[in-house]
This record gives C-alpha cells, structure tokens and sequence, in this order.
C-alpha cells in the first residue's frame, strides 16, 4: 500500500505528465506525431488493439521503371515474405498474425506480381506442426509461389518434411528473359554426430544465432558442382538472380551472416554481366555490392535483428532502429522490380513507417545517386 | 427489496470483493527470498557463534550471549569453528582449502614486504591476494554465465510464446545499457534497465515480470553489461 501523500503526488504527477502528452498531440499533425500518438493510444487501449488482425495494404509509390528500347526483356515485378519463424498458433498466435499481415499485403498488390519469393525460415523449430500451419497460410497467396528453405525449417529432419511440403530445395527457372536460381545455402559441416545430439538439439543450436556451438553455413560442393552445371549454357549476357537463405557473402561470423564458401559462388557468378542476390536471414534493410554482384535483404515478419557490430557493408544505409514499444516495427514484406536491364529496384514495405527504396541506380553508382532516406536513429 | 434479492445482493458482494482481493494480491510483488542462515541454537546462557556457511555453530562456555569477545578468543573460536567445517568437508575439498589458503598467506606475507621494502613513503599498500581476484572473476564468472542462459532460454525465462530475450538481441546487441536511466514515455518514468527487461518479459515474451531483486533479473542484468563493458556510459541516450 503506497502511503497516502505519495499516492498525492503520483496522482499530480501523471495529470501534469498528461496535459503535457496532450500538448505534444496537438502538435502532431507530422507524421512522426501522428505515429507517436498512434503508439501511445495502442499503450494505452492495452495489448486488446494487437489482438485484432487488420490487413494492411500498402498505396504503390514506386514507379515501375519501363524496358528500355533495347532492352532484351520486359519489366516485371515480384513480391517477397520471409523468415516468419512459425510455432504453433497455441503457442505463439503473434508470429501467425504477422505471416497473415504480409499475405495481405502481397495479395492486395495492384497489379498483382509474376510471382512471390518465400525467403526461408517459416518455421521457428523444425516442427511438422510449425511447417504444415506455414504451408496452410502460404496456401492464400494469390500469386505463384517460389519457395526457399531456412536453417530453421531444416535442421530436425535435416529437411525431409520441407521437401515433401514444398518440393526441391534448390532449382532455377527462367522468367521473362531472367535466369533464377535458389539455393539451399544454410548447410553446415556435421557438428552434431560427435557430440551425440539429438534432432532437437541439433534444431536448437542452429537456432540460435548467437550459438557459437554450430559450424558456418554453406551452399556445399554438391550444389556448386549442380550451379556451375546448370550456369554452364546461360549467355553471359543473361540477367541472373539468385535466392539465398544465407547472404552469400562474408559478413559476420559469431551471428552466420555468413556463408562459408561465398567465394567460389560469386567466382561462378561473376563471369555474368548483371546479377542479383536476394537474401534472408538478416532480418533487415542489408545492401552490398561485390563487383558485378548486387545484394538485397528481404524483411522478417517475426523481428528485426540488430546489425552486426562489424563488417557492415558501405553501401549499408540502415533501417531505423526498431522501437521495442511497437512489436511490429522493422518487419514487412515488399517488392523487387526487375527492370528492363535485368538490373532490380528493390522496396522494402516496412510496417509501420515508411516504405525505403533501394535502387539498381544507386548500386551501379556506388552510392553517388538515388541515395535511399537516411537513418535517424542507428543500431547500437 | 425481498429476502431473495437481498441473498442475491450479498453473494455478489462477497463474489466482488473476493475478485478484488485476488487482483489486488496477483499486483503484489511476491518479495524474494534471499538466502538466510538459519538462526544458531542457544539455551540463552551462552553465546553461541555460527560461520557463515549457516550451518557449524560453537557455543562458547562461560560467556555470556550479549558478552564480547576479546580478539584473542574470538580468533580461537574462528579457528575452531573453521576445524569443524574443515572435519565436516570431503577429504580432497579439504586439502584444496587449506592449500589455497595457506598460498594466499604466504602471498600476502611478501607482497607486503615488498611492498614496504619498495614503498616511498607515498605508495599505499594492498592486501589484495590473487585468491581475492580469482573469487571475484569466479563469481562473477557464474553470474554472467546464468544470465547468459537465461537471456537465450525462453523457459527459464518464463516465456510463454517461445520467445527469448536471444531471439531479438543476440549477445545482447541493441540492449544499449549504457543509456539508462532515462525518459521513456511510454512507461511515463525514467526508466531503467531492469525496466525495459521487464517490459520486454511482459509484452514480446507474454511472462510474468520479475521483481528487481531476483536473482534472474540481476544475472540478466549482470549479462547484457558484461557484453557492453568498455562502452561509453550515456545515460538518456535515445
């Protein structure tokens, strides 16, 4: 029981806290005090504003590039979702609602998109239940569906369920002039054997990204031999774009931003003039540039990562750093436009704040032009 | 109003007040039982002294439970009280106590004089003998290592979706400690670490909050400053 003129001053100091909010309000016709506002006002309506599931679709801003003249082929869009990390709705409905929220948002794009790339990790553990309720929702996209595999989604049964689920874990496809190839690039050397470890344990260590326990991701020789085999008869003029769990180049280890044989990929793919690599796992806004070779990121729907204290590459302009108080900030969906140079402009739909472009323009120029909008508040 | 209204109205009373009672004690913080000796037994004719392991007591005869003891005695009685756990020890926990500490007096010995044999006149001495670094590197050492699997196991923590504090924050990254205290509106105080682990348990994790004396609170707190030692301390640091 708080003693009774402590209870006074409390009480005089939340009305002078609240007049004080009131004022703030009234100058919020910004944006920025507008989102404020909106924040305080799901605190305050408790965690029952959350409960309830509200599609979200997003205006198009970005002006779809059209084909050059000479360009060998036409512009097209698609759409992306990645790293849902899925437990059974009983145990975690949020993660649920956020992978229902970006298959709103792709299914109310207009004009729909060719397709949606899945980026990995739909399931949190591995577990047939958490793989088959992903499956479910991933069943509503209007779009075709191109499917990628997490470490996540792999290390319980070292992939047998995903693959009955979903079909091959690596492939490539050609799309309206565009040579796709997804890679299953979350391998890693046997650490489990050794050490006796159940499945689970094997999951849970792979699980954690901080579990230094586990080996470095790879792509792996079988499917180098199957890459540089399937690349072997594609014009060196041809657009390339490659799906990536792992990010396909160094970036820091202790977190496996990381995959191990970067190298002899990217000497396999450097030979062509216009490549693409889309990757997951980092749950961020991540650009690179390594030669010929353009990098994007895609969004989680579960949360955010931090970025990595070392080795962020320059071309980097960072997202935001997510605010704790708003459980789905720094997460999205979004759209990579292939433009007619085979070269891609990528969005970032960020939920909650606004949309970032991340442009072929600004790659090409090494950061000299169409610089996307910069942080305010960086990762610590 | 009827005798069956009336029985009606009080059962909602009662009903009513139980419901309040329940919430008003499910907002009391449960204090936290810190380890405690248990009290020493004495027939209150003599003092009887106990070590601080709570367990071996001495009664010393013919001296009063209120009666000091001169520093004479009371070194006889410490060394008889440490005997009877030395006794009470396995054979090899024993050896290892009485080699350690035998070290640590003869390292104290020479540090001391070599101390005052290089000493100005302006130097201070420390008694400090690595058996004191070593202790407190240790403890520490397991203080952090519990907040460690704490911060990465979601049922330690008392999670009820799964969600770990590792699963947001690996190594603690985007923890920022070093810029506590300060303002966050939507707590309406000046917050402080413990805060916002608290708000994290409650809201991303779906547990119950911990009071600020746990002992899992302070290993968390004792792990994410770990990972931040040597940053720059920039209380309010948005």
């Amino acid at each position: 029981m708080i003693p009774l003129k402590w209870e006074k001053r409390l009480q005089e100091y939340l009305k002078e806290r609240e007049n004080w909010l009131k004022e703030l309000y009234q100058t919020g016709s910004t944006w920025e005090g507008r989102r404020k506002f909106l924040k305080m006002s799901a605190m305050a309506a408790g965690f029952a504003a959350t409960q309830s599931f509200v599609p979200h679709s997003f205006q198009l801003v970005d002006v779809v590039n059209a084909a050059t003249p000479d360009s060998k082929q036409q512009a097209f869009t698609f759409a992306y979702i990645s790293d849902s990390h899925l437990y059974e709705k009983t145990l975690n409905e949020r993660f649920v609602r956020q992978l229902e929220r970006a298959v709103a948002d792709i299914n109310a794009l207009d004009p729909q998109p060719d397709f949606v790339l899945y980026g990995g990790d739909l399931a949190q553990l591995g577990q047939p239940g958490e793989l088959k309720l992903g499956a479910q929702i991933l069943k509503q996209v209007k779009a075709p569906l191109k499917m990628m595999v997490g470490e996540h989604d792999w290390f319980l049964d070292m992939g047998d369920l995903w693959k009955e689920l979903f079909g091959k874990h690596y492939y490539s496809f050609d799309h309206k002039g565009v040579h796709f190839i997804t890679l299953m690039s979350v391998n890693e050397k046997d650490f489990w054997t050794a050490k006796n470890l159940s499945p689970m344990q094997r999951m849970q260590i792979v699980s954690g990204l901080d579990d230094g326990r586990q080996s470095a991701f790879e792509v792996g020789v079988e499917e180098r031999e199957w890459l540089a085999r399937d690349l072997a008869n594609i014009p060196k003029t041809t657009p390339i774009v490659v799906f990536s769990h792992s990010p396909l180049y160094k970036l820091y280890r202790p977190w496996n931003f990381w995959t191990d044989d970067a190298d002899e990929i990217q000497a396999l793919l450097q030979p062509f003039q216009t490549v693409t690599v889309v990757h997951g796992h980092t749950h961020q806004v991540l650009t690179n540039r390594i030669g010929n070779i353009h990098f994007h990121g895609m969004l989680s729907t579960a949360w955010p990562w931090p970025y990595a204290p070392q080795g962020l590459p320059k071309l980097t302009m960072q997202m935001n750093r997510p605010d704790p108080f708003n459980q789905t900030e720094g997460l999205g969906d979004g759209i990579i436009d292939v433009l007619g140079n085979g070269r891609v402009n990528k969005r970032y739909d960020l939920w909650n704040r606004n949309p970032m472009s991340v442009t072929a323009k600004y790659l090409d120029s090494n950061g000299q032009e169409d610089l996307p909008a910069k942080t305010s508040l960086p990762s610590y | 109003m009827n005798k069956v209204q009336l029985i009606k109205l009080i059962i909602i009373c009662v009903f009513a007040s139980v419901v309040l009672y329940q919430s008003h004690k499910v907002e009391a913080q449960e204090p936290v039982q810190l380890p405690k000796h248990a009290p020493a037994k004495t027939d209150g004719q003599s003092l009887v002294v106990q070590l601080c392991d709570g367990e071996t007591n001495l009664e010393v005869k013919g001296v009063g439970p209120n009666e000091r003891l001169d520093p004479e005695k009371a070194q006889t009685v410490s060394n008889q009280l440490m005997a009877q756990w030395l006794a009470k020890q396995p054979k090899e926990v024993a050896e290892a106590w009485l080699k350690e500490s035998l070290n640590a007096r003869t390292e104290a010995k020479t540090t001391t004089q070599e101390n005052k044999a290089s000493t100005t006149g302006q130097e201070q001495v420390v008694d400090f003998t690595s058996r004191d670094y070593k202790s407190w590197e240790r403890e520490l050492a397991k203080e952090i290592a519990y907040g460690d699997q704490i911060f990465h196991d979601d049922k330690l923590l008392g999670s009820t979706n799964g969600v770990s504090c590792a699963m947001c924050h690996p190594h603690a990254a985007n923890t920022h400690p070093e810029t506590y205290p300060k303002f966050q509106i939507q707590l309406r105080r000046v917050a402080l670490l413990r805060d916002m682990i608290n708000w994290c348990i409650e809201n991303p994790s779906r547990g119950a909050k911990l009071h600020p004396d746990d002992p899992k609170m302070r290993a968390i707190e004792a792990y994410i400053l770990a990972q931040r030692k040597g940053v720059v301390i920039e209380p309010g640091k948005h």
